[in-house]
């Protein structure tokens, strides 16, 4: 039986189908203007990798920003706990896990069952998400995916005492223009970031084993600052940003098993 | 489940905090709030339970003025219309 997951997220769209316990396909994309057509769009991608149409998909389940606005998803559930039980899918020994997405970051505790005992989310300002690096990657006349790394060559933090989107842009146009070079000013600016996670993270209880999720667990340089300022080696994900769809497929699987189960026999 | 809502920002950390094993769903925090911080919904592993809205959890400090100053102006604060003990805050 195959089960499919929906995670819309504020920036990525992203979708996982499972089959006997085994990611069967995974797919991410751009989260449109329009949140059904987005959900559409990934559904159709996974459907054509597959060579399957949705009639073969027992059961769906959606999460993520746009989570009520996915059509073909019989119900959802939050980012939170479907971040945590595909945590527990891929390391059932995690117990903290830091989501940085798109537009907010969240650290949770997650028992032995991958189910959530404690959460904390950031809700308000874009400092420190996905948004605010993408800003800062366009301010810097550098690609998204390019300045984790260059920031790890950095000789020299600069030192930035704040993550506030706005200011941080201005900061950061105005040392590049001192000619500060692009890697340390990006090392203070995951530096100011990395110290923000762990302010929440000290919120919940900081236990072993730690994942991070989301996109922005593929940026090394923010993962060895998050690393260094906890004093903890991260466990990860193949892919840490499927892990919300995963969840979702994973819940869906469960919420069909437990409706067959309730169920008459006939 | 400690379920956090709010955020910190440069002037103090707002969240509410409901604490799902204690709270029985009765929904007399729902009705107590004034500023209606609060609804009574299955959590994702299907007990009833308080949450903060979602459309509160972003802008809470703006919402809600904070414990003290609530409870100086309210008879039945959230906090006293609970007799779980299943919700605090920070502020
Ligand atoms: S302190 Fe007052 S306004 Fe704030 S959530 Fe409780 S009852 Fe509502
Ligand atoms: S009053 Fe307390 S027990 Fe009742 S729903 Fe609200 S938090 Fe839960």
């Amino acid at each position: 039986m195959l089960f499919m997951g929906i995670d819309i997220g504020s920036r990525g769209a992203k979708g996982v189908v499972i089959e006997d316990n085994q990611i069967a396909t995974a797919f991410i994309g751009d989260t449109g203007p329009e949140s059904v057509k987005t959900s559409e769009m990934v559904r159709d991608n996974m459907l054509a990798k597959l060579g399957m149409d949705m009639s073969k998909i027992t059961y769906t389940m959606a999460t993520g920003y746009g989570r009520v606005l996915v059509p073909f998803a019989a119900e959802n559930v939050s980012e939170i706990s479907a971040h945590a039980k595909g945590a527990h899918w891929y390391f059932p020994s995690v117990r903290t896990i830091l989501d940085m997405g798109g537009q907010d970051c969240k650290a949770i505790n997650v028992n032995d069952k991958g189910q959530v005992t404690k959460f904390i989310m950031n809700d308000k300002c874009a400092g420190g998400t996905g948004r605010f690096l993408e800003l800062i990657a366009s301010v810097l006349g550098l690609r998204l995916e390019d300045i984790g790394q260059t920031s790890l060559e950095s000789k020299k933090n600069f030192p930035f005492n704040t993550v506030c989107a706005v200011f941080a842009k201005s900061e950061a146009i105005s040392l590049m223009k001192k000619g500060t070079p692009k890697s340390d000013i990006l090392a203070g600016l995951h530096d100011a970031i990395a110290v923000r996670c762990y302010n929440l993270l000290k919120r919940v209880n900081i236990e072993k084993d730690f994942t991070i999720t989301g996109g922005i667990a593929k940026n090394q340089g923010m993962v060895a600052k998050i690393k260094e300022k906890l004093g903890m080696e991260p466990v990860l994900a193949p892919d840490p940003q499927i892990m919300g769809a995963l969840g979702a497929s994973l819940f869906a699987r469960e919420r069909y098993m437990a409706k067959q189960n309730a169920a008459p026999a006939s | 489940m400690e379920a956090n809502y709010g955020y910190s920002d440069g002037s103090g950390d707002y969240f509410i905090i409901v604490d799902t094993d204690k709270c029985n769903g009765c929904g007399d925090c729902v009705t107590a709030c004034p500023e209606r911080v609060f609804e009574v919904a299955p959590d994702d592993y299907g007990k009833k339970v308080a949450l903060v809205k979602e459309s509160v959890a972003s802008k809470v400090s703006y919402v809600c003025p904070g414990y003290k100053p609530c409870s100086a102006n309210v008879e039945t604060t959230c906090h006293t219309a609970c007799k779980m003990g299943a919700i605090s805050h920070t502020w």
